[in-house]
Formats: structure tokens, C-alpha cells, sequence
């Protein structure tokens, strides 16, 4: 290799990279411009501690009937009181959440990459592909979120894994129309030509140099996702075609039996309605902080 | 030809390394969003001629728009040429497919006009200049291609250790050497400087354009070296080729064509070049082109330049020129000259 000379070395200039600020000092400065989204983050935080360690948090076994306390208002015993089964309320509530959860995080994460690639490598090929893909994707866009679902489900039958597989048929769609959008402004940029003159693979090329490149819409898309799926999963519980009991779910909480006691006895239904409300109102905070954060030309002007 | 070969610019062989023979690309104007219908076609490149031999750098000069980069990327295989043919070392290069386009990639590179989007914003320094070396298998072992980096790194003049950087550390000079160093990389026997220095400040042009140079007599290179600024094109280029509106005008020997020009778009765009000297620049009469720049979807008939040409004549919008040698090594496509 060539020597280099005095006069090329002269010319580079040697300054060190800006030291990066401690972690907690990001997170306070994080705390201060988006109060709102740490207090979503937090909410976000909170349910998933109590997701894992719900055998430590809760005081009674979520399945256990109690034919002595059922319709038991909320007490020092039961804090939320007990269902028309005698169930603590409490205690599936928080087993609740690892049900919703779990739905809420597999189909965001499953859908959200197959809409990732889906879109970008329609961007990126262009042409017919593009244009016959969009339009199946019109197709599936066409249908409510909640009635797509409801016809995954009629078709392939209850039970978790078939609500998860519902909530990610219609989340696939809508996850790459986002993601191509922003893949078609990247396809322009001169570094993908340049990865192009370096020879490099159609599936290199997408995964490793556009990919990367359309995550902030991606991860802003996700995290509005986990909230909807949580809701969308809800509301196929409470319909009866999610989650069965005697699981644990917060959509089927709200169905046994809570319209029927809804007066005499309201905590059946408000405390898990309660959850849904917060749990979907967390996510949708922390998604809207992280837009702003993540996508300043989204910002709306203050 | 000969008297070149001993000049400041280097030495250059009569072995042809690169053959374009009446390249056209015309891109498709479309109306219609489900029913496209191709209402028009923008004529970038409408049927160019000519050589660039292994060791030369050919200057492409002519004004935004005139199919200069669009010559540049076709040669590069970004585009798929309408007609025409481009031979590398004797072999067709457009319909290249697979593992004979990558092989040819290799040897034909790239650096580009803006060295704030030509890197990857997601990828270190290293990583940019290493994963094309991977990638052709030219050094799988980590260690050493990490060092091939540095090593790359210091002949283009910066530091080895900004390999662990990202590029919105960098300066815009920098930066244009990272992407000097990814195209060295792979060991390229030509390459496509697109404007590559017309992004950056006259200082930082000026120690670029000196790598360059450095880089081709190094490694032999031969460049196609895109460019409006002809005072840049003037100091490194051999010879120099003048398009415009899709055509190529003239193309000459560089002293020749700045000496000696013949084409009036050319005398008018070297008349247009601004002397650093304000008394000189005052009294100087300039001779500006009359009209605008016309639209390429619908380019006037016969001579292309005739709607704006100070010598035209009867025959001048009914044929097209004829690209003629009128000396040895100085081709023009005009009837008049």
C-alpha cells in the first residue's frame, strides 16, 4: 500500500468525538421535553413488571373459585373485589396483562416485520411488483381492523395463537404502506446507488441499507400497533371468539357475567375496562412521544 | 496524441478501455395511475459516441440537465441504456446479469456529488469502506480487511481511526474521501467521479481533485470526470467532452478544445467562464447564449443547438450534424466549422 504523504495528512483533521452523555443525564433531558411520553413509557413499564412477575403481585390464584366471596365488593381482602365465580378481580387483572401483552407484543413484532420487508422491498423493486402489491394491500386496507380480524378468527377457529395470527393479517398492510412510503424517499438517496455499484444483493441492499433506514416510522407504527392490538384482542375476547376462559383476559373479564351485574356489582366490569383504557392510553402516549422524538417533521407546530 | 502523453496530466496508453457507441436513454413520461400510458419520453442521452482509453481521464462537461450524469450512471449499469452499446475491455456491459455484473461492479466505481448522501447514515466508516470488500470475497479474513481499511483510510488522507465513526461526524471533505476510499476498495480499474468535488468548498476542491490525481498515477486509474467547473476539468482531464441537450457537441484533446474550440456552444460556454480579474472581466465582451435551454422531451429538429446558435444556417434544423473528426483527435458535430 502507498505511503501517504505529509501533505494529504495535514489536510484531515484530528478532533476527538463529542463524548456521549451518561445515560441517566438522557433520560432526565428525555424527561424534561416529553413529559407526557415517560409518563406513557412509564405506565408501558409498570404493566409489563407486573406481566412477569404476577405470581409475586397478586394474592390469590386467578383461576381459584371462592363460593364464599363471589360478588365480594373491593375490601382489604380483595382490592378489587371478586367476580360472580368468587375470582380475585386483582389478581386477573394482572395475569390478564400478561395475555394481553404477549398478543399485544407477538403480533406487533411479527406483523411489524413482515410489513417492514414487504414494504421496503416493494419500494425498492419498483414497477409491477409494486403496483399489483399495493393493490392487494387496498384490498386488506379496505376492511376495518376489528372486522378483518373477526374474519381471521371465524375462519381458523379461537384461542390465542389464532388471535395473534388475526390481529398481524391486518397489520401487515398497514405497517408496509407506512414503511414503503418512507423506503421510496430512501431508494433515491445516492448511497443505495452507491451499495447498487458496489454489487451488492437485492436482499442485502433491502435488509441491511434501507431497512435500517425507515425504522423511525417503523418503530412509531409498532408502538401505536401494541395498543391496538391489545384493544383489537379485547374486543374478540369480549365477543367470545379471542382468548377462552378460563384464561385470564381482560375483554372476557368484561363479558362473564359483568353486564349482568354491572349495578350491583361495577367493579366487576370497571376494573378490567379500567386496564384496557390505560394499557391502550400508555402505548399511544409512548408512541406519540417517540414520533416527536424520532420524527421532528411530524412535530405539530407550538 | 502523442505530445499529451509526455504532459503534467500523466501517461495514457492507446488500449481502449471503455467504448460507448450511440448510447441513448430516454426515460418514459407516463399519465394515468392504474392504465399507465407512456405519453413522452425526456431524451437524456440521445445517441453518443466515444472512447476513454485505460490511464485517461475524460472530462464530461455541459450545463444541469444536458444527460452528463445520466451518461455516468448508465456506464455504471444504474440505468438500462435504450440503445446502444457500452464495451468494457471489449465486452458488452448492458444485459449483464448476476455473477457477471457483480464481477464487473468490482471493476467499475463511483464517487458521487454529495458526500452527505452517498453514506449510509446507519453504517460505520469501516463498515462502509470493509462491506464491499467482503462482499466480493476480496479479503474474508476480518483482521486483515480491518486493516486494509485503515490503510485506505490513511491514503485518502484521514485518520485510521475514524473507522469507528459514523458519518455525521464528519466534515463534507471527509466524508467525500470516505467515499474516494470505499470506491479504492475494491480495486477498480475506472471510475465515475460524478461532480465529485463541486459539493465542496474551493479549498477542500482543490485537495481532493490533488488525491485524485495522486490516486490515478498510484493505481492507474482511468476517470470519466463529470463536471460543470471547467477550470477543474481544464487541470485534470486529458481530454474533455462537451454535451449538450442529450448530444455531444465536441470532444477534444483539453488544450486543444479550451485553445481552440470549434463548436459555438462550446466557444460560447468557455466565453462564459468569468476571468479572476475584474479589469479584464470588465472590458471583456461577452457573448451570452440566446434562448433558453430547451425541453429535452421535444428537442428541435435537426442540429439541436440551432434555436440558440449565432452561426446557424438554411440546413442547420433540417439534418443532424454528423459527429466528424475535423483534425486528428477533434470531433465536432457541426456543419459550419
Amino acid at each position: 500500500m502507498a505511503t501517504l504523504s505529509e501533505g494529504r495528512l495535514a489536510v484531515a483533521m484530528f478532533e476527538e468525538p463529542a463524548a456521549l452523555k451518561p445515560w441517566h443525564v438522557k433520560l432526565r433531558d428525555m424527561a424534561r421535553k416529553q413529559p407526557v411520553g415517560v409518563a406513557g413509557a412509564i405506565i408501558v413499564v409498570l404493566m409489563v413488571l407486573m406481566a412477569i412477575f404476577a405470581d409475586i403481585v397478586t394474592p390469590y390464584d386467578p383461576l381459584l373459585n371462592s363460593y364464599e366471596y363471589m360478588l365480594a365488593p373491593p375490601d382489604g381482602n380483595y382490592i378489587f373485589g371478586t367476580d360472580m365465580l368468587g375470582r380475585d378481580v386483582y389478581s386477573r387483572i394482572v395475569y390478564g396483562a400478561r395475555t394481553a401483552l404477549f398478543v399485544g407484543f407477538a403480533s406487533a413484532a411479527v406483523g411489524g416485520i413482515l410489513g417492514l420487508i414487504l414494504g421496503v422491498s416493494s419500494a425498492y423493486f419498483g414497477g409491477l411488483f409494486d403496483l399489483i402489491f399495493q393493490r392487494v394491500m387496498d384490498v386488506f386496507m379496505a376492511f376495518p381492523l376489528v372486522i378483518m380480524a373477526l374474519a381471521v378468527v371465524s375462519i381458523l377457529g379461537t384461542g390465542t395463537e389464532n388471535v395473534i395470527l388475526a390481529i398481524i393479517v391486518p397489520f401487515v398492510p398497514r405497517c408496509a404502506r407506512v414503511v414503503r412510503s418512507s423506503a421510496l424517499q430512501i431508494r433515491e438517496i445516492p448511497y443505495i446507488d452507491a451499495a447498487k455499484a458496489c454489487g451488492f444483493g437485492h436482499a442485502r441492499i433491502i435488509l441491511r441499507h434501507m431497512a435500517p433506514n425507515v425504522m423511525a416510522p417503523f418503530l412509531i407504527m409498532i408502538t401505536a400497533f401494541v395498543g391496538q392490538a391489545i384493544l383489537t384482542e379485547a374486543s374478540l375476547s369480549y365477543l367470545g371468539l379471542g382468548v377462552q376462559e378460563p384464561t385470564p383476559a381482560w375483554g372476557l373479564m368484561l363479558q362473564g357475567g359483568a353486564e349482568e351485574f354491572a349495578e350491583s356489582a361495577p367493579w366487576v366490569a370497571v376494573f378490567p375496562g379500567l386496564a384496557i383504557t390505560l394499557a391502550v392510553f400508555g402505548f399511544n402516549l409512548f408512541g406519540d412521544a417517540l414520533r416527536d422524538v424520532l420524527d421532528p417533521r411530524l412535530r405539530s407546530s407550538q | 496524441m502523442n505530445d499529451i502523453a509526455t504532459s503534467h496530466r500523466g501517461t495514457v496508453s492507446d488500449d481502449v478501455l471503455i467504448s460507448v457507441d450511440g448510447l441513448k436513454m430516454h426515460f418514459p413520461v407516463t399519465e394515468g395511475v392504474v392504465l399507465r400510458r407512456v405519453v413522452a419520453h425526456v431524451k437524456a442521452v440521445d445517441g453518443i459516441n466515444f472512447e476513454i482509453r485505460r490511464g485517461e481521464t475524460l472530462g464530461l462537461v455541459g450545463e444541469s440537465g444536458c444527460g452528463k450524469t445520466t451518461t455516468g450512471r448508465c456506464i455504471l449499469q444504474l440505468e438500462r441504456p435504450t440503445a446502444g452499446s457500452i464495451l468494457f475491455e471489449g465486452r458488452e456491459l448492458s444485459g449483464l446479469k448476476g455473477d457477471e455484473l457483480r464481477a464487473i461492479r468490482r471493476r467499475i466505481q463511483v464517487i458521487f456529488q454529495d458526500p452527505y448522501s452517498s453514506l449510509n447514515p446507519r453504517l460505520k466508516i469501516g463498515e462502509i469502506i470493509g462491506e464491499p470488500i467482503r462482499v466480493h470475497g476480496l479479503i474474508p479474513d476480518k483482521a486483515k480487511r480491518d486493516q486494509r481499511v485503515r490503510e485506505l483510510l490513511a491514503v485518502c488522507g484521514l485518520n485510521p481511526a475514524f473507522a469507528d465513526r459514523y458519518p455525521h461526524e464528519m466534515s463534507g471533505g471527509q466524508r467525500q474521501r470516505v467515499g474516494i476510499a470505499r470506491a479504492l476498495g475494491l480495486e477498480p480499474d475506472f471510475i465515475v467521479c460524478d461532480e465529485a468535488v463541486s459539493a465542496l468548498d474551493v479549498s477542500i476542491q482543490a485537495q481532493v481533485i490533488n488525491l485524485l490525481e495522486d490516486l490515478r498515477d498510484e493505481f492507474d486509474l482511468t476517470y470519466l470526470f463529470i463536471s460543470h467547473d471547467l477550470s477543474v476539468v481544464r487541470h485534470i482531464c486529458h481530454r474533455v467532452a462537451v454535451m449538450y441537450l442529450g448530444k455531444m457537441v465536441e470532444l477534444a484533446e483539453t488544450d486543444e478544445l479550451f485553445d481552440n474550440p470549434k463548436h459555438p456552444y462550446t466557444r460560447a460556454l468557455l466565453e462564459a467562464v468569468p476571468i479572476p480579474d475584474p479589469v479584464i472581466e470588465q472590458a471583456r465582451a461577452h457573448q451570452i447564449i440566446k434562448g433558453e435551454i430547451p425541453s429535452p422531451i421535444n428537442p428541435p429538429s435537426g442540429c439541436v443547438f440551432h434555436p440558440r446558435c449565432d452561426i446557424v444556417v438554411e440546413g442547420c434544423p433540417k439534418a443532424v450534424p454528423a459527429f466528424r473528426e475535423v483534425k486528428p483527435g477533434h470531433w465536432v458535430a457541426c456543419t459550419e466549422v
